[in-house]
C-alpha cells in the first residue's frame, strides 16, 4: 500500500499540534506502508512565507515533496473575510475567497496530487480548514481520507466544508467529542471512520528525584506543561491558584514548564522553569502531585495523555468538552468550571493521595489501551484495510462542480459561528 | 470499536466531582447554576454586597462597564431625500414622484422611523434598568448591613439570656439556701439538744452540749458543705451567689463562654430533682441542691 500524507507543514522543526500528529502518524504508518509527504514550503503558519526549498527532501527517512505557496497570507485580509463569513450572512464567494485567504494557497500541490492521483492507494488529509485539505481532497475524492484535527471553532460552522466531510472515503477523529462536533456539523455519520488519538514517545525510565534536585524544587505541587498564553487559559489559572494560596492552607505550589507570553504572578508558589528538555518535562511530571491543564480549546491534548502516561492524574478545565471528555473516559483527572471546583478540586488531591494514584493507576491503563503506538497504527491500518476492500461509490458530493458565477455570490449562507452555537456540546455520551 | 471508558472500584471521577460539588454547597450554602455564578462572577457582586466597599460610584461604573447604546438618529419622511447640498436636494425632490413610480418608500419610513423611537425608548429603559439595578445593589447592601446588625444583637441577647438564666437560678438556690437554713435552726432551738447531736459521737458536745453548740454545730455543717463542695471542684463548688457575681463582673461573651461548663451541672441538678420527685422524698432535695 502507498500513502501520501499531505499537511500543510511538514518537519522536525514544526511543532504545531496538527503537523507534528501528521509527522508522527506517518513515521509510524511507515512500518505497514510506503508513505510520501505532499506539503507546502511554509514554516510560518500566520504568514505561509516559503522558507524550505521546493522538491524532494527526506526527513526522517520518509520522501517529503514540497510545493512553493502563491501568495502570503494577509492579515487584514483575512481577518475581514473571517468577520464576514464567520458572522455574517454571506455567500460561498466569500468562503471561498476566505479559504484561499487562509491558505496555504499551493496550487502545484494540487496539481501534483491530481495528476498522480493512480501512484497512490490513499491519499491523508490532515486539517479540514485549510487549503490544500478542501481542494486536495476535490482532486481525489475516492482515495481521500481526513483527519479533520477540528475544534470547537467557526470554521466547523463554514458550508463549504460539508461536502468535503461527506465526500471523503474516510475520516479520522481525535476524540470522540470532535466526532461527535464534525457529525454535528455535516452529519457525515454514514461515512467510516474511527476513533484514534495520538500516541507519545514516553521515555522508558524517569527520576523525579533528579527533576527536583535540578530546580531546587521541594514538596507537593501541580504541574503546567506547555506555552503560556491566554489562549491556552494561563491567566484564568493564575487568577484561580492566587486566590488558592489565600484561601487554603494547603502547601501545594504550581511549576510551569514552558514560554511564556503572559507575565508570571508574583507568588513564591509558583515557579516558571521556562523551556525545559523533553527529558526534564516527563521527570517533572513524574514528580508532580497532577498535571493542570487549563486551556479552553484542545482537540487532543497530547500532554495530558503523557501525563497519564507516565501515571499522574490531571486536573483539566471542564470547559473544554475533549479534556472533560477524557478525564471521564479515562477516570483519571477531575475537572473545574469555577474557582470554588478549582479549589475543592486541587485540595483533593493534596489530602488524598491514595486515590490521587488511583486516578493515575488508571490514566495509566486508558493510554496503554487507547493511545499506545501500535493501538494507533492498528487502528488506522485497519480502516485502510477496510476502505480497500470497498468499492467506492461514484458521485459523491466533493465531484459536484462548485456553484457558477451567479450562484455562488448569492447571500444565502448563515454565519458560521450562528451554526457552531446550535452544535452539540458537552463530552460524549458515545464511547 | 473497544470500550473507551475505563472503570475502577476504587475511585470514580463521577463521584469524585459530586463529593467536591457537594462539600461546595454546603460552604456556600446555597446551590447556584453554573449560569448565576457566571452573572455573580461578572459583576463582582460581593464587593458591593460588602458594606465597607461600596462605592459612590456605582452607577457610573454600570454605565461605563455596560455596552454603550448606539448613536440614535430621528427619521422623519424627509430624512431619506434629504442632504447639505441644496441642488441635490431640489433633484431628489423633483425625481421623488419617479421613485414612488417604481416602489413604495412609505412602509420603509414607516418602518425606520418607528425603529427609531424603539432606539429612543430602549436607552431610556437602559437608563432605567441601570437606576433600578443601582438601587437594588444600594437596597441589597443596606439590608445585608442590617442583618449583620440584628445577627449581633441576637447573639448579645443570647448571651445576656444564658446570665440572667444562670443568675436567676443561682438566687434561687441563695433564696432556697436561706429559708431551709432558718426552718433549720427554728426547730433545733425548740427540741433538745441531744435530738440534734449524733448518738454515738463521744466528747464533751455529746454529753453537755452549750447553748453555743447549736450554733458551732451549723457553722461545722456549714464548713463541712463547703470542704465537700471544694473536694468536687468546679463551677458548681461555688457557694451559690459566686457564680452570679463572677457573671455580673464578666462580660456577656464571657458569660456564653463558659456555657458549657455551666450546661452540664444544670442537667445533672435536673435529673436528681426527677430523681427525687420519682421517689416521693422531698427531704433530700436540699442537701442535693446544696451540692450544687
Amino acid at each position: 500500500m502507498k500513502l501520501a500524507v499531505v499537511v500543510q507543514r511538514y518537519g522536525t522543526a514544526i511543532a504545531g499540534g496538527a503537523e507534528l500528529h501528521a509527522r508522527h502518524v506517518a513515521e509510524h504508518l511507515s512500518k505497514y506502508a510506503e508513505v510520501e509527504v505532499l506539503t507546502s514550503c511554509a514554516r510560518d503558519y500566520v504568514t505561509w512565507r516559503n522558507e524550505l526549498p521546493a522538491g524532494r527532501d527526506v526527513v526522517n527517512g520518509l520522501m517529503v515533496r514540497r510545493f512553493p505557496v502563491r501568495h502570503r497570507r494577509s492579515v487584514e485580509r483575512f481577518g475581514r473575510l473571517s468577520a464576514t463569513v464567520f458572522q455574517q450572512t454571506h455567500s460561498v464567494a466569500d468562503e471561498l475567497a476566505w479559504l484561499d485567504a487562509e491558505g496555504p494557497t499551493s496550487p502545484g500541490l494540487i496539481e501534483y496530487i491530481r495528476s498522480n492521483r493512480d501512484a497512490y492507494d490513499f491519499f491523508l488529509f490532515w486539517s479540514f480548514r485549510y487549503y490544500q485539505a478542501y481542494y486536495g481532497a476535490r482532486a481525489v475524492p475516492d482515495r481521500a481520507v481526513l483527519v479533520p484535527t477540528a475544534e470547537r471553532e467557526p470554521a466547523i460552522g463554514v458550508s463549504l466544508f460539508r461536502p468535503l466531510l461527506n465526500g471523503v472515503r474516510g475520516v479520522v477523529y481525535l476524540t470522540p467529542e470532535e466526532r461527535d462536533l464534525v457529525n454535528g456539523a455535516s452529519g457525515n455519520d454514514s461515512i467510516p471512520s474511527i476513533v484514534a488519538g495520538s500516541g507519545s514517545e514516553v521515555p522508558e525510565r524517569v527520576e523525579p528525584g533528579r527533576f527536583r534536585q535540578k530546580y531546587g524544587i521541594e514538596g507537593p505541587f501541580a504541574i503546567y506543561v506547555g506555552r503560556i498564553d491566554q489562549n491556552k487559559g494561563c491567566d484564568e489559572l493564575f487568577d484561580f491558584f492566587v486566590r488558592f494560596t489565600r484561601s487554603e492552607r494547603s502547601p501545594m505550589q504550581l511549576v510551569l514548564c514552558g514560554n511564556s507570553i503572559l507575565p508570571i504572578p508574583d507568588n513564591p508558589r509558583i515557579r516558571h522553569l521556562g523551556f525545559v528538555p523533553d527529558e526534564d518535562k516527563f521527570d517533572g511530571i513524574a514528580a508532580s502531585e497532577l498535571l493542570v491543564m487549563p486551556s479552553y480549546y484542545e482537540s487532543l491534548s497530547i500532554v495530558a495523555l503523557e501525563a497519564w502516561a507516565t501515571g499522574k492524574p490531571v486536573l483539566a478545565n471542564a470547559k473544554c468538552d475533549v479534556l472533560k471528555g477524557q478525564c471521564l473516559r479515562s477516570n483519571a483527572g477531575l475537572f473545574y468550571e469555577t474557582w470554588d471546583e478549582f479549589a475543592e478540586a486541587l485540595s483533593w488531591f493534596a489530602r488524598r493521595p491514595e486515590q490521587a494514584r488511583a486516578l493515575g493507576a488508571n490514566g495509566c491503563a486508558y493510554f496503554r489501551q487507547h493511545y499506545a503506538w501500535p493501538v494507533v497504527e492498528k487502528q488506522y491500518m485497519d480502516l485502510l484495510d477496510h476502505l480497500a476492500r470497498e468499492k467506492p461509490s461514484g458521485g459523491g458530493p466533493l465531484s459536484e462542480p462548485l456553484p457558477g458565477w451567479w450562484q455562488r455570490r448569492k447571500l444565502t449562507l448563515p454565519p458560521a459561528e450562528y451554526v457552531l452555537e446550535r452544535l452539540p456540546k458537552g463530552p460524549s455520551r458515545r464511547s | 470499536m473497544a470500550d473507551f471508558n475505563i472503570r475502577s472500584d476504587s475511585v470514580n471521577v463521577e463521584q469524585i466531582m459530586q463529593q467536591i460539588r457537594a462539600k461546595i454547597r454546603e460552604k456556600r450554602g446555597v446551590d447556584y447554576t453554573e449560569q448565576q455564578i457566571r452573572e455573580l462572577a461578572a459583576v463582582k457582586l460581593e464587593r458591593f454586597l460588602d458594606p465597607q466597599k461600596v462605592r459612590s460610584g456605582l452607577l457610573e461604573q454600570f454605565r461605563k462597564g455596560g455596552i454603550s447604546p448606539l448613536e440614535n438618529y430621528s427619521f422623519e419622511d424627509t430624512t431619506l431625500f434629504e442632504s447639505h447640498r441644496a441642488p441635490l436636494r431640489w433633484i431628489r425632490r423633483l425625481l421623488r414622484p419617479i421613485l414612488k413610480l417604481q416602489f413604495n418608500p412609505n412602509p420603509l419610513i414607516h418602518v425606520l422611523h418607528m425603529q427609531a423611537d424603539i432606539n429612543t425608548r430602549q436607552t431610556q429603559y437602559t437608563e432605567i434598568s441601570y437606576e433600578l439595578l443601582h438601587n437594588l445593589v444600594l437596597e441589597t447592601t443596606r439590608l445585608s448591613i442590617e442583618v449583620k446588625n440584628l445577627k449581633m444583637r441576637v447573639e448579645s441577647m443570647s448571651s445576656r439570656f444564658d446570665f440572667a438564666e444562670r443568675r436567676a437560678r443561682a438566687l434561687e438556690g441563695i433564696v432556697q439556701y436561706r429559708s431551709e437554713e432558718k426552718t433549720a435552726e427554728a426547730p433545733a432551738r425548740g427540741r433538745a439538744p441531744h435530738a440534734q447531736a449524733p448518738p454515738a459521737q463521744p466528747g464533751p458536745s455529746a454529753q453537755a452540749p452549750a447553748p453555743d453548740a447549736d450554733q458551732a454545730a451549723g457553722i461545722e455543717a456549714r464548713r463541712r458543705r463547703r470542704r465537700r463542695r471544694g473536694r468536687r471542684g468546679g463551677p458548681t463548688s461555688r457557694v451559690p451567689g459566686e457564680g452570679a457575681a463572677a457573671g455580673a463582673n464578666g462580660t456577656g461573651d464571657e458569660a456564653v463562654s463558659s456555657g458549657p461548663d455551666d450546661q452540664a451541672p444544670k442537667s445533672g441538678g435536673r435529673d436528681d430533682e426527677g430523681r427525687e420527685r420519682a421517689a416521693g422524698t422531698d427531704a433530700p432535695t436540699a442537701p442535693d441542691r446544696e451540692d450544687q
